[in-house]
């Protein structure tokens, strides 16, 4: 009797909460199964060798031991990865953020300016890759050919190690729209009074560009930074398509060495651990941008001092 | 004489702001070709014939113009293009299917349930959006290879039921946040229930969360690479990305068969340039809501 009153109150009390669970179970079981698990099984591999048709066996810190002194490729990636990211983030940004200030101008036909700057972000993948990659042909490309129209006798592209690594971050620019369309956001957000006021004062449109502009789109642009920053560091499709990491290793990106060793190799185990070695420069590239932001980045809300 | 009054507001002489005016198209002229010539170049190139494909400097107008290009993309023997379109949509259908009804329920619960343990879970979702997937990759090909799964589109449709994935459970909780609340009440007292009020009143309200999501979400599986990839071996389970990969390779070094190529490529962006000329609103809100790209 008791013991049914009990359960009685306890389903009670747990009734008003069942439908929320209910409602995000499909989360919770795919979070377990595809995102927790895993994580789990991807530590462990990571000190095993696993080649996929045996079991994995126990080896300890044998695969970062490997990555850090024998790997040869494995420090030419990083710095392929790093130099994509610094060289091709800044000049994203900058690129992004001249364009929407351009387009945030009063001119004709605004929406249709503003459409063709952002066509080239909304498709991306092989097509896109194949499609770079015809135009960096050496022989008979379209880079060329407008390098031919200045009078530039235009380098052999994504078959020379030296010229390979530019002409992806090239490549990258043409889908700059997408950051551009976040500046344009910021750009209206910020209140005409202010522009007013620093006019009543004297300042000049370089110095309200400077004082007023920068600092209210600052925040603006750190989430471009690190959005930008994260998507660059997991670079993938191009490199594969276009290049394969090519030529002398010089497209060899991180994600490129991952994919690799794990598919073409089948060294799981050791491709776990590159893969968390990749977080962990992403999670403290990251860190390291919001870590500096506070230097450079305006919030219009916050007190300084505190 | 039109008149481009720019923003900077500071010319007083109207030579000097014609001038300006003038510079300024001239440089959206400018970018603007560089722009879109990647397009017009990829178009001319498909409708080549596959001698004046190298020619040097190029012909801009093929002739003549050959749009069996597109037929012969086609019906290649060693790359069915019908077969590998028809996967894609099927993938794609199915999973953009999964990733709005599963993430928008998931999200309701978020938004509008109250219960114990929601916001620790909600702190878990934000963190996940962190977790870059190669982490997960690995041991989730295993998982589906211990399924049997491996040469099957299961993978890359099943997951996506599971609760969509962080970032939509998140765009359908904040556009679910931003319904007033009153409405779950006055439903409730009608005698609603939790399933009858996601499915006919807050979802049915949830139209932008919904477009904007299934554009990303479209974007993000018929654009996929990676997922196929790694999955998929054989050719009548190919998806488009795939199939595109089939073609360049069969020309062998030096001999691509570039008017194909461009071809089969433009007919891969068609559905998503589509896509975006009739949704273009969608697609900046949700660039600029979200800060996401396909």
């Amino acid at each position: 009797m008791t013991r049914a009153v009990r359960s009685k109150s306890l389903y009670a009390a747990m009734r008003p909460h069942m439908a929320g669970w209910l409602c995000a179970s499909p989360w919770i079981l795919g979070f377990l199964v595809f995102t927790l698990g895993p994580m789990l099984w991807s530590i462990y591999y990571s000190f095993t060798e696993y080649p996929l048709i045996r079991a994995p066996v126990w080896v300890g810190l044998d695969n970062f031991r490997y990555m850090l002194r024998e790997d040869k490729f494995f420090y030419n990636s990083l710095r392929v990865t790093t130099l994509y990211a610094v060289v091709g983030v800044p000049l994203h940004l900058v690129v992004g953020f001249l364009m929407a200030l351009l387009l945030n101008q009063r001119i004709r036909y605004i929406a249709l300016w503003r459409t063709i700057y952002f066509l080239p972000s909304v498709v991306s993948g092989v097509a896109v890759a194949l499609l770079w990659q015809w135009i960096f042909n050496s022989d008979f490309g379209l880079a060329n050919w407008l390098l031919g129209l200045v009078g530039i006798d235009g380098p052999s592209w994504l078959l020379s190690p030296t010229w390979a690594l530019p002409a992806l971050i090239i490549m990258s620019l043409w889908g700059v729209g997408g950051s551009m369309v976040i500046f344009i956001a910021g750009l209206q957000g910020v209140p005409v009074s202010l522009y007013e006021a620093a006019e009543m004062d004297g300042a000049n449109a370089l110095r309200r560009f400077w004082h007023v502009t920068i600092p209210m789109v600052s925040p603006v642009i750190l989430f471009n930074l690190i959005i930008g920053l994260i998507a660059a560091l997991q670079t993938f499709t191009q490199a594969f398509i276009m290049t394969a990491g090519g030529p002398r290793q010089s497209t060899h990106f991180f994600m490129l060495h991952l994919y690799n060793n794990a598919f073409q190799w089948l060294k799981m185990g050791y491709a776990s651990a590159l893969a968390w070695i990749l977080f962990a420069y992403i999670l403290v590239a990251t860190l390291f941008v919001i870590r500096s932001s506070s230097m450079w980045v305006f919030y219009a809300g916050e007190i300084k001092g505190r | 004489m039109s008149d481009p009054k720019p923003a900077s507001r500071t010319s007083p002489l109207f030579l000097g702001r014609v001038i300006q005016g003038f510079g300024l198209y001239l440089l959206l002229c400018m970018g603007a070709f560089l722009f879109l010539i990647p397009f017009v170049w990829m178009i001319s190139t498909a409708l080549k014939e596959a001698g004046d494909v190298m020619k040097f400097p190029p012909e801009w107008i093929p002739q003549p113009i050959l749009w069996s290009n597109f037929e012969e993309a086609f019906t290649q023997d060693y790359a069915p293009f019908d077969i590998f379109f028809r996967n894609t949509i099927v993938i794609t259908v199915t999973a953009v299917f999964g990733q709005l009804l599963s993430a928008s329920l998931v999200g309701f619960s978020f938004a509008r349930l109250r219960w114990w343990g929601r916001d620790y879970l909600f702190l878990i979702v934000l963190a996940t959006m962190m977790l870059p997937y190669q982490v997960t990759l690995i041991p989730v090909f295993v998982l589906m290879k211990t399924l049997g799964w491996i040469d099957t589109l299961l993978p890359l449709i099943v997951p996506f039921y599971l609760g969509g994935g962080a970032f939509y459970i998140f765009l359908f909780r904040q556009f679910m946040m931003t319904i007033p609340l009153e409405l779950d009440d006055a439903a409730r007292i009608d005698g609603c229930g939790t399933l009858r009020l996601y499915a006919r009143i807050i979802l049915p309200l949830s139209g932008p969360a919904l477009a904007t999501a299934s554009i990303f979400s479209f974007l993000a599986h018929w654009n996929d690479f990676i997922g196929p990839l790694i999955y998929l071996n054989s050719v009548s389970n190919y998806t488009l990305s795939l199939g595109l990969r089939i073609l360049q390779g069969y020309g062998g070094y030096g001999i691509q068969r570039w008017n194909l190529l461009m071809a089969a490529s433009l007919f891969a962006m068609l559905p998503v340039l589509l896509l975006f000329f009739f949704s273009q609103k969608y697609f900046i809100r949700g660039i600029v809501t979200y800060g996401v790209k396909g």
